[in-house]
């Protein structure tokens, strides 16, 4: 068996908490880390910056030992070489877009001329070509990060680090950059962390979810895996999202049961649809409303979540629905209870596909 | 007085108690001007100003303060970078140490350079043994006498600008590949650029306005180390009349670097940094 490519086990001690987890990752993986405030995510990425010492463990990637404080060893930041994408952005204030892209090149010992192709190359790919003389204060938000994902990736770095990237910005720039960057992290060939606290960006940019709670992972699974079977209620909470893979073709994505999900957003090949459980509908009939998708499912759990009841169901592989307990209390929802869901296509959000859609 | 939101009467009336200590301030600072300008005999202020003495005690006024601005910003700006990016142990001693000269008096700053590099002094007396260097009562004596007044407030400006940058933009610089000699010179220095300006223009004010340590250590000889304020004090003592033209210049050419840092470099700086 061949090492991973990035192989880490952070262990960082604070007076107030411990950080301990492990993390492996292959190139090409897309690794969500989720989990609530103060979990220890932005140490995570620091310490594998090389920003913040580890107290024990080891990072290793590609090969090369970062950092192993029992033998002593520790490459210092600036030699590693990692692309980090900050949740502010970060874009030097005082250099245009292009002297901001080319700083990476530019400090890796490239002259001025190329330092700058390679950066008008990069600010082309996430489509800010044109943007290149501004002022990172003449820019959106989601000009910014576009500049700031360019200037990380510009540097070519073996480990890519994002930590919040979509958080500051507007939900509608938030959403259109979602789908470029699921491009962009789909053709990068080294290894992309994810840090976020929102379950959408986990479950459909990533190819697997690391939970961390409390310092410590949590869950370590597929993006489906940690939305449909999380290991606690912690993480439940945290990842509550239903998510389904299929194929579209227009408003139908067809499931791999066959059946067929309807949404209000064309779109055309491999997505991913998702709904907040809060979005199923159950009944204890077949449905008379205006909801097109409906499933005849089995109660497989019915646990308190929060104010509300979260009911877990057998259909589509498993879907979460959040009902109220007194709605709950009337279907007489126990597990084996039968029961219809319906979900309203306009309630499904759909990511990825071709580039039609975008 | 204007009034504006959020300063205007919506919050209600500025109470007199305040308001009067305020107007009384401001009259107290305009006031010396005032009567500068208006006893100044204007006839004579071409004439003096081209006479030899006054030229001669401005342009070493200009020199030296210029160069010790030169020598402040040389060693100041890595102080500065040192206290505001490094910990160490002692680091708030060596801030204390750099602001002392800044409450010290400045004859009791001139006896303590005599100390340390006359004749006899600390330094002073191995330089002039070894190389025969002597450093009181030259023209560099004058310099350093500057330096030592000027570096507290440019320190201390700079510092507190560095400070005020995001130190978040080292750790970008850092994953990006770059050392930290890169990311000072490429990075912090210039998103520090309206402190540095600020604290150069202090600096030089101090220089400029220099006395007693100048007078102590360096001497008031014409020539070499009789600077403006030297020579407004000789001629308070002779002829007051000459010692009011010269303080109008002196003023003049304060005011006028002022203006001129102000429309042209300043607020180009600050909205630079304030567009981020």
């Amino acid at each position: 068996m061949s090492d991973p490519f990035l192989d880490a086990h952070v262990v960082v001690r604070r007076p107030a908490h411990t950080l301990d987890v492990h993390l492996r990752a292959e190139p090409g993986e897309v690794v969500a880390v989720i989990g609530p405030n103060g979990a220890g995510k932005s140490t995570l990425v620091r310490a594998l910056a090389g920003i913040l010492p580890l107290s024990d463990g080891h990072v290793v990637c590609d090969g090369e030992t970062w950092e192993e404080p029992r033998r002593g060893v520790r490459v210092e930041a600036r030699r590693r070489r990692v692309g980090m994408v900050f949740q502010q952005g970060l874009l030097f204030p005082h250099l245009s877009a292009l002297r901001n892209v080319a700083f990476g090149p530019r400090s890796r010992g490239e002259s001025r001329g190329d330092a700058e192709a390679v950066a008008r190359d990069w600010l082309g790919r996430l489509g800010v070509g044109d943007l290149a003389e501004r002022r990172p204060g003449q820019l959106s938000g989601g000009q910014a990060q576009r500049v700031a994902v360019a200037r990380a990736l510009a540097a070519d770095p073996r480990l890519l680090l994002l930590d919040e990237p979509l958080s500051a910005l507007d939900v509608g720039v938030a959403a259109a950059l979602r789908l470029e960057l699921a491009r962009h992290l789909a053709r990068y060939e080294g290894a992309s962390l994810l840090i976020t606290h929102d379950a959408l960006d986990a479950l459909t940019l990533a190819t697997r979810v690391l939970v961390i709670d409390e310092g410590r992972v949590a869950q370590d699974g597929s993006p489906d895996d940690v939305a449909r079977r999380p290991a606690t209620d912690h993480v439940a909470r945290l990842v509550g999202l239903n998510v389904l893979r299929g194929v579209s073709a227009d408003t139908s994505v067809r499931l791999p049961d066959g059946s067929v999900l309807v949404t209000a957003t064309p779109a055309r090949g491999e997505v991913s649809a998702s709904f907040p459980p809060s979005a199923v509908t159950l009944t204890a009939g077949e449905p008379v409303g205006s909801a097109r998708n409906r499933w005849r499912a089995s109660v497989t759990s019915v646990a308190p979540h929060g104010s509300s009841v979260r009911v877990h169901l057998d259909a589509v592989g498993g879907l979460i629905a959040d009902v109220t307990p007194t709605s709950s209390a009337r279907l007489g929802l126990v597990p084996g209870a039968s029961v219809w869901a319906t979900v309203k296509a306009t309630e499904v959000s759909v990511y990825g596909g071709e580039e039609a859609n975008r | 007085m204007r009034t504006r939101a959020g300063r205007g009467p919506a919050v209600g009336r500025a109470p007199l108690r305040l308001l009067l200590p305020a107007a009384l301030a401001v009259a107290f600072l305009t006031l010396p001007l005032v009567a500068l300008l208006t006893r100044t005999p204007w006839s004579q202020l071409l004439g003096r100003l081209t006479s030899q003495a006054v030229l001669q005690a401005l342009r070493l006024s200009v020199v030296t303060s210029l160069a010790a601005v030169a020598v402040v910003t040389v060693v100041g700006v890595p102080l500065a970078w040192a206290l505001a990016r490094l910990d160490f142990p002692g680091r708030s001693l060596v801030r204390a140490l750099v602001i002392v000269p800044l409450v010290l008096p400045p004859v009791v700053g001139g006896v303590a350079l005599l100390t340390a590099f006359g004749r006899r002094g600390l330094v002073g007396a191995p330089l002039d043994t070894a190389f025969g260097l002597t450093l009181p009562y030259t023209t560099a004596a004058v310099v350093v006498a500057h330096t030592f007044v000027a570096l507290p407030f440019f320190v201390l400006s700079v510092e507190g600008a560095l400070r005020a940058t995001d130190r978040e933009f080292d750790v970008v610089a850092a994953t990006l590949g770059a050392s930290r000699w890169t990311t000072f010179r490429t990075v912090s220095l210039p998103l520090a650029g309206p402190g540095l300006l600020a604290g150069l223009v202090l600096a030089w004010a101090r220089a400029l306005g220099e006395f007693g340590a100048t007078i102590t250590f360096a001497g008031n000889f014409p020539g070499t180390t009789r600077t403006m304020p030297n020579a407004i004090y000789v001629e308070l003592q002779s002829d007051p009349d000459a010692a009011l033209v010269l303080s109008v210049i002196l003023m003049a050419v304060s005011v006028a670097v002022l203006a001129l840092l102000r429309d042209r470099w300043f607020d180009v700086a600050v909205q630079g940094a304030v567009r981020r």
